[in-house]
């Protein structure tokens, strides 16, 4: 009778495991299955067209977006790091259990408000949309990701190293720079590119910091157009086209946060566990 | 009194790494056996295949035969889960369970067999096993406080009394008394006495004065092999092996 | 060189005062001060920007908290064309999809966690997780989309129809089912949120010590009851941590939501209704709102779903801390 409940406990684990991974299958079976139907080589060359004419595509978009992380990248990146190195030399104060702490919150703010924060903060000073607020807003929510995992990556450098370089005589902030970084360089870049990974399919901050825009961004100071955006337009709106474009443009953004998403687990390899 | 435990040729590996070597050994009922040696001998491995531990550890591995009461442990119809509770084991460290109650810590091996037992019953059982413990005195009072509060020597007892709890034909002891001051060593030691009436106790330590202190039968183990068996004052002042005799006088280990 | 370099530190080791070997040389420590103090400056910056987000968003609501009070929490109506704005709608939706999404959730995290911890053989465990981990590299707005064209029809055509047969006479499951709904909301939401669960409960049921286990499987105990009585007990304060973060990341949650909840600012019984969150409401009507009260109502909305998910997670960051490990992503061996 207890073997009866036991192999029944074992079989309803398995079973939990089959019905969350059923999903994860069927999501991506229906992206593949609509959007490779739906790629052509338009989405990456052309303009949006308006609906009825073919041939519209996502170049603007997907350009908008890697404009978006690229400047993300400029804010969120340095500050993120140094941040992190903070975390990870000094970590035992309080103010650092602070930051942590800090972090760990700021990483749990909906991206809508961020979104709500980077409008006030830039937009409407601006008087407009413009690709600097939607990069603002995505390099802060790019902050937490980056000191975290820069912290762990720091931590992770073995004392002995530290050690060695400082019985050298070479000064603590300089053996951190030279040494601890350079030996956590790896690291540290793959938790960027982590955070690289979950900006690029934002939306929410986007709807009213960048905006959108059906041509070219003129410039960084008006609104630009980004992949996740211009899937919700399509997906939200009444036309066929449209939607068979944002399959495909969905199946494009997937593609490339898996395969990242991939290759940043590759390289770390059994050294550290990811943190959602 | 015949024997309780029979072990023929037994084997056991971690992996690659052949940790015991064709050991075949008698326990006999209602004694305490001493299991002495250096570290790393195989004390520890040798008694957890005796209630079927060894093998939870991935890429263990068992080869051999042992009889609990004529019957192979090890054997196709056996269950470990079976064996489990008819060989009980306390640990090194003691393990009380931090969120339940020395009361429940003490039932909870039984409330796994049979679920439908009354209060007063489970309280008798309770009371019985902490008396037999030597706890019983020290608790009564406070059977409600979390198992962890008790002291380390008081906690090993509470493990004690939790594995007898299940009422097994033998207790494996491995070091039970190497984490604890002398004091509390003392009382596990005198409680291993009085036990072995009830039970047949097979007892793993370092220590040989304690193995001298508490054991009918004394067990030498050498880098996984078994030298020397045999009763404990024989072994202790005319061993017949020169390894044995090395290990007692101190020459090594 | 590496041996070179440990009998040189050894050497040097006895001389050096203290754990960071600070020389006396004057020019390091000013090198050391600065380094310090421009870490630290980043450090405050990052605190800086948290704060200063409560603090802009509390500006900008200024407006309508003044003119609403706290009657905008338990306002019923919403209705920017009469000027008459009330929060309840929003927070209902978001509260009961989040509940509802986690009541779907916890049940298959925890066992899917328990798989992994305890049942799966090495081999499998890596993939797994990583699968796991990739439904949390999925954007919002791609669940939204398979949401609006896959989940949301089938809801129509057989999730709602069986629930209202079989378990008609709730009030919950009355009513007409339109597909978008609180209903495909909290579905959607629950599958976002399984991956986040699943492996904090995974780290959480690893951290269980081997002796625990040990304890209770040499009294005699099968797999499951080992872990019904070492286990989970055990990791009890850490699977509550999960389920919260769970829950915190369930409230904010914005596109996907949006997407399929069908967006009407109403309050009703029936979980097949259409209905709405604050994340959501903020999404659709921002860009519409065209005077400042009404902006500045949505932006209190906002300031609402910022402290209750700060709250949440900050909870649920100190129930996780304490149990698996004091700083949340610790390297485990």
């Amino acid at each position: 009778m207890r073997r009866a409940v036991d192999l029944a406990a074992q079989a309803a684990a398995v079973l939990c495991t089959v019905a969350v991974l059923l999903p994860l299958v069927l999501i991506f079976g229906y992206l593949l299955s609509k959007g490779l139907s739906s790629l052509s080589v338009e989405l990456f060359t052309n303009l949006p067209k308006p609906v009825g004419e073919p041939g519209g595509g996502m170049a603007n978009a997907i350009v908008g977006t890697l404009t978006l992380i690229g400047l993300a990248c400029l804010f969120g990146l340095p500050v993120g790091m140094i941040a992190g190195v903070y975390l990870a030399e000094y970590g035992g104060t309080r103010l650092a259990w602070l930051v942590r702490f800090g972090a760990d919150v700021l990483n749990g703010v909906p991206s809508i408000v961020i979104g709500i924060y980077a409008y006030t903060l830039i937009v409407l000073p601006m008087h407009g949309f413009s690709a600097y607020a939607g990069g603002f807003a995505l390099g802060v929510i790019m902050l937490p990701i980056v000191a975290r995992t820069t912290e762990e990556m720091v931590k992770l450098v073995p004392n002995s190293l530290r050690e060695a370089s400082l019985a050298l005589g070479v000064p603590a902030w300089r053996t951190t720079i030279w040494v601890v970084l350079r030996t956590a360089r790896g690291g540290i870049i793959t938790g960027m590119m982590l955070a690289i990974a979950r900006v690029a399919g934002e939306t929410a901050p986007l709807l009213f910091t960048a905006f959108g825009n059906q041509f070219w961004a003129q410039s960084l100071r008006g609104p630009i157009a980004s992949l996740p955006v211009q899937i919700y337009t399509y997906a939200i709106s009444p036309f066929d086209d449209w939607h068979r474009q944002a399959w495909a443009g969905a199946l494009v953004l997937l593609v490339l946060l898996a395969a990242t998403s991939l290759l940043v687990r590759l390289l770390t390899r059994g050294r550290f566990q990811t943190r959602l | 009194m015949g024997d309780k435990i029979e072990i023929t040729d037994l084997n056991a590996w971690f992996a690659d790494n052949h940790v015991i070597k064709g050991i075949s050994l008698r326990i006999p009922e209602g004694s305490a056996t001493a299991i002495i040696g250096p570290s790393g001998c195989g004390k520890s491995t040798f008694i957890r295949c005796m209630n079927r531990m060894h093998e939870i550890v991935p890429g263990a591995r068992v080869e051999g035969q042992v009889l609990l009461d004529g019957e192979d442990i090890y054997g196709p119809r056996a269950d470990a889960v079976e064996i489990r509770s008819r060989v009980g084991m306390v640990f090194q460290r003691a393990n009380p369970f931090p969120t339940m109650s020395i009361f429940d810590n003490v039932i909870a091996g039984l409330r796994l067999k049979s679920r439908r037992l009354s209060r007063s019953r489970l309280a008798d059982l309770v009371q019985r096993s902490l008396v037999q413990a030597a706890l019983w005195d020290e608790v009564k009072d406070s059977l409600d406080a979390p198992g962890v509060s008790l002291s380390g020597g008081q906690q090993q007892r509470l493990c004690i009394a939790r594995a007898l709890a299940v009422e097994p034909e033998v207790l494996l002891m491995d070091e039970p008394a190497t984490a604890l001051d002398p004091l509390s060593t003392a009382k596990i030691e005198e409680l291993i006495h009085e036990l072995k009436e009830r039970y047949t106790i097979v007892v793993v330590t370092h220590n040989m004065q304690q193995a001298a202190r508490v054991s009918d039968m004394t067990a030498y183990f050498y880098l996984g092999r078994l030298i020397e068996f045999g009763p404990t004052l024989q072994l202790f002042t005319n061993p017949s092996q020169p390894e044995t005799e090395d290990y007692i006088t101190g020459r090594f280990g | 060189m590496a041996q070179a370099l440990r009998e040189k530190t050894f050497e040097l080791a006895w001389q050096l005062p203290g754990s960071k070997g600070r020389r006396s040389g004057g020019s390091s420590r000013l090198g050391d001060t600065v380094f310090r103090a421009c870490t630290t400056l980043f450090a405050l910056t990052l605190l800086a920007v948290l704060g200063s987000i409560a603090l802009v968003l509390a500006y900008e609501a200024a407006g309508a908290v003044r003119e609403f009070g706290f009657g905008f929490l338990v306002g019923r109506e919403w209705d920017p064309v009469f000027r008459r704005f009330g929060a309840l709608p929003f927070i209902y939706g978001t509260l009961l999809s989040a509940v509802l999404a986690l009541c779907q959730a916890v049940p298959l995290t925890i066992g899917t966690a328990l798989f992994l911890s305890e049942l799966a053989p090495e081999w499998l465990r890596v993939p797994i997780s990583f699968l796991v981990e990739l439904l949390a590299t999925i954007p919002s707005v791609v669940y939204g989309l398979w949401g609006i064209f896959v989940l949301v029809p089938w809801c129509r055509s057989y999730v709602e129809p069986a629930l209202g047969s079989v378990f008609g006479f709730l009030p919950v499951f009355q009513g007409p089912g339109y597909g978008v709904g609180l209903l495909a909301a909290s579905m959607i939401l629950a599958v976002m949120i399984v991956p986040y669960i699943t492996s904090v409960a995974h780290e959480v049921f690893r951290a269980v010590p081997l002796a625990q286990r040990e304890a209770a499987l040499a009294l005699g105990a099968t797999r499951w009851e080992m872990v019904r009585v070492a286990v989970l007990p055990y990791g009890r304060m850490g699977i509550i941590g999960a389920i919260m973060l769970g829950l915190g990341r369930a409230i904010g949650e914005t596109m996907a939501v949006t997407m399929v909840i069908g967006n009407r600012a109403d309050i009703s019984v029936s979980w097949f209704a259409p209905a709405t969150t604050m994340a959501s409401v903020i999404a659709n009507e921002f860009n519409e709102a065209t005077y400042d009260l009404y902006t500045q109502a949505l932006v209190e909305i906002g300031l609402v779903l910022l402290v209750v998910t700060v709250t949440v997670n900050a909870l649920a960051r100190l129930l996780v801390w304490s149990v698996a490990g004091v700083e949340s992503g610790e390297q485990r061996g």
